[in-house]
C-alpha cells in the first residue's frame, strides 16, 4: 500500500489515488506535426526502472492532479509537485 | 536420453541414480549466429525453433537469473485462443495447436489440460457482449458455444446462484479446448530440447548493453563479457523498456506489477477455469488441488515484484463473492511477476528501429498461452530478416499507422 503525499492534503492511502500516467506535451499546431511525433505524444513510454515522472490525481480527495516523481522499484516518493 | 513408461519405470528401479542432466550449462562464447535475450519459455522456444527450423548453429539464450524465474513461472498457465480479431485468433491458435501436440514433438511432458475455459456474464448487458464475441470467434473458426445459467450451473455447482447474490449469474461462455499446462515444464521441455540441438543456455548472464556499429546491433556486453551476435532477439517480458532504451528507442509499453495467489490444495471442487469478465477475477484448480486465482494489474507502474494489498484484497473479495464456499480456505501463497503492458493489450513483434534488433514483447498479461507462438515468430524474424505472415499485423509501426489490434476492448482481455 503506497501512502501518497497530497501536495494539498497530505499523506493519504493509494486507494484514495487515481494514476494518470506519464506527462507529456502535446505537439503543435497540429497541421505541422508528423506521424513520428504523434506517434511519440501518444503512445511511446519511458517506462523507466527507477525514477519515473507520473501524473496523479487525488480522485477520491480534492480531485487535483499533481506530477509525482516516483522509484518504480522501491516504489519511495522521490518528489511530489503541484502542477 | 528419451524419456518414457520404460525409462521412468528402469530408472525407478535402479533407485532414480541414472538421470541424465537435461541441459548443459555452458561457457559463454566469444561469438553467436543468434543471441536470444530473456531465457524465459518464449526466448527458449526462440532458441529451438532457430535451431530446428532454420538450422541455425550458434544459439545462445543470455538469462539475467534462472531460467523460467520471470513470468513463465510465476503466470497462472492458462491457455486458450477465444480471442476477437481474426489476427489475434491466427496468432493464439497457432500457439494452442502447438501445445496440442508440444509434449510429443519436446519428449516432455507439459501437462496440458483442456479442461475447457468458462467466462461468466452477470447481467443482460454481458450477455449480449458475449453473443457478439461468441460470434465473432465462432466465425474465425474457434470452438466457443453460448450458455445459459442453467448451463452454467451444471458445470460450475459451487458459483453463487443465489438472488442476493452480489455478481449475479446471468450465463456465459466455454472454449473446450482451453485450459491449463505446466509453466515450469514448457520452460524446461523447450530448454531440453534446444540444448539437445546444440543452443548454449547461459544463465546468470544479464544483457547489460548493445554494441552498436553503423546503426546496426553487431552485439551485446553482458555481466560475464562481451558477444558479437549475427542477430539479436529481445524477449524480456516486463524489462522489455529497458533493454529499449538502451538500444536507443522507446516502446509503446508501460509495465506493471500483475499478481495471483494460491489457497491450501483440496480435494477436486472445480474441474473448468473459470473467468469473471466484469471483475477481471478468475480461478482454477491445480492438479495438486490448490486453488490458483488472479484478477487485474496493480494500477501504476511497478518493477518490484511483489504486488500490493489494496489489489490483492479486491481479488479475494470478488472470488469469495463468486464463490462463497471458498471463504474457509487458508491461502498458501501469493506473488507477482512484472507484465510489459502495450496500449491495444496486443504483442509486439518483429523488426526493431534498430537493424538486426528483433522483438519479442509486450506479452503483457496474456502471453504464456502464445510460448510457442512468440518463439515460432521471433525464430522465424531473427532468421530471415522479415515478419511471418502471423506476425506481420503485430509489427510496431502499427503505433504509426493507427491499425492498433485492440483486444482491451475486443476480448475483455483477460489471462
Ligand atoms: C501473475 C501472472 C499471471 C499470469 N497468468 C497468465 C495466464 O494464465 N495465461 C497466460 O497466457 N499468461 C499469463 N501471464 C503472462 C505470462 O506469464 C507472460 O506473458 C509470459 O510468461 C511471458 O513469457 P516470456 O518468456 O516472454 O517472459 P519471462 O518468462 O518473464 O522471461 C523473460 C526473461 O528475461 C530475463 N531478462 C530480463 N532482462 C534481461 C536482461 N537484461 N538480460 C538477460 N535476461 C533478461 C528475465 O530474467 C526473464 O527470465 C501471467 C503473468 C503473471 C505475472
Ligand atoms: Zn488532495
Amino acid at each position: 500500500m503506497l501512502l501518497i503525499e497530497c501536495p494539498w492534503c497530505g499523506a493519504r492511502d493509494e486507494p484514495e489515488f487515481t494514476y494518470g500516467g506519464e506527462p507529456a506535451v502535446r505537439p503543435g499546431p497540429a497541421t505541422e506535426v508528423g506521424d513520428a511525433e504523434w506517434t511519440g505524444y501518444l503512445y511511446l513510454r519511458g517506462n523507466e526502472k527507477g525514477a519515473h515522472r507520473e501524473l496523479w490525481c487525488h480522485s477520491a480527495g480534492c480531485g487535483q492532479w499533481f506530477v509525482m516523481e516516483r522509484d518504480t522499484v522501491t516504489h519511495a516518493t522521490i518528489a511530489v509537485v503541484r502542477r | 536420453m528419451r524419456y518414457s513408461a520404460f525409462s521412468l519405470l528402469r530408472q525407478g528401479l535402479a533407485g532414480h541414480a541414472g538421470w541424465q542432466q537435461a541441459w548443459r550449462s555452458p561457457p559463454l562464447q566469444p561469438r553467436y549466429d543468434a543471441v536470444v535475450v530473456g531465457g524465459g519459455g518464449h526466448g527458449l522456444a526462440a532458441a529451438y525453433y532457430l535451431a530446428r527450423v532454420h538450422g541455425v548453429r550458434r544459439v545462445a539464450v543470455l538469462e539475467r537469473g534462472w531460467l523460467g524465474g520471470g513470468n513463465t513461472g510465476r503466470n497462472t498457465t492458462i491457455v486458450r485462443s477465444n480471442y476477437f480479431f481474426p489476427e489475434s485468433v491466427a496468432l493464439y491458435d497457432f500457439a494452442l495447436r502447438q501445445y496440442e501436440q508440444l509434449s510429443e514433438e519436446l519428449n516432455f511432458n507439459i501437462m496440458l489440460s483442456q479442461r475447457g475455459m468458462l467466462c461468466l456474464g452477470h447481467s443482460e448487458h454481458d450477455m449480449e457482449m458475449m453473443a457478439r464475441a461468441v460470434n465473432a470467434m465462432q466465425i474465425n473458426g474457434i470452438d466457443t458455444e453460448l450458455l445459459d445459467a442453467a448451463q452454467v450451473r451444471a458445470e460450475l455447482p459451487l458459483a453463487n446462484f443465489t438472488a442476493d447474490a452480489r455478481y449475479p449469474i446471468h450465463g456465459g461462455f466455454v472454449q473446450r479446448r482451453g485450459g491449463i499446462a505446466r509453466h515450469d515444464a514448457v520452460a524446461w521441455g523447450y530448454a531440453r530440447a534446444a540444448d539437445a540441438l546444440g543452443v548454449d543456455i547461459v544463465q546468470n548472464c544479464e544483457v547489460l548493453d548493445f554494441i552498436i556499429t553503423g546503426g546496426r546491433i553487431a552485439g551485446v556486453r553482458t555481466s560475464r563479457g562481451d558477444v558479437a551476435a549475427g542477430a539479436v532477439g529481445l524477449s524480456p517480458s516486463g524489462h522489455s523498456g529497458v533493454l529499449a532504451a538502451k538500444a536507443g528507442f522507446r516502446l509503446p509499453i508501460t509495465s506493471y506489477a500483475l499478481q495471483a495467489m494460491v489457497s491450501e490444495p483440496v480435494k477436486p471442487v472445480l474441474h473448468m477455469v473459470a473467468m469473471s469478465w466484469a471483475t477481471g477475477m478468475y480461478v482454477s484448480q491445480s492438479d495438486k488441488g490448490e486453488l490458483v486465482f488472479g484478477a487485474g494489474l496493480d494500477l501504476y507502474p511497478s518493477y518490484a515484484q511483489r504486488g500490493n494489498l489494496p489489489t490483492t484484497q479486491a481479488i479475494v473479495a470478488a472470488m469469495l463473492e463468486i464463490f462463497p464456499a471458498f471463504r474457509r480456505l487458508k491461502m498458501l501463497r501469493q506473488w507477482a511477476g512484472i507484465v510489459d503492458v502495450p496500449w491495444d493489450y496486443s504483442p509486439i513483434l518483429g523488426p526493431s528501429p534498430v537493424a538486426n534488433l528483433y522483438l519479442n514483447c509486450g506479452w503483457g498479461t496474456g502471453g504464456f498461452k502464445a510460448t510457442p507462438a512468440g518463439g515460432y515468430f521471433l525464430a522465424h524474424a531473427m532468421a530471415t530478416g522479415r515478419h511471418h505472415p502471423i506476425s506481420a499485423p503485430f509489427d510496431l509501426g502499427r503505433f504509426s499507422t493507427g491499425a492498433l489490434i485492440d483486444e482491451a476492448a475486443g476480448a475483455g482481455i483477460a489471462h
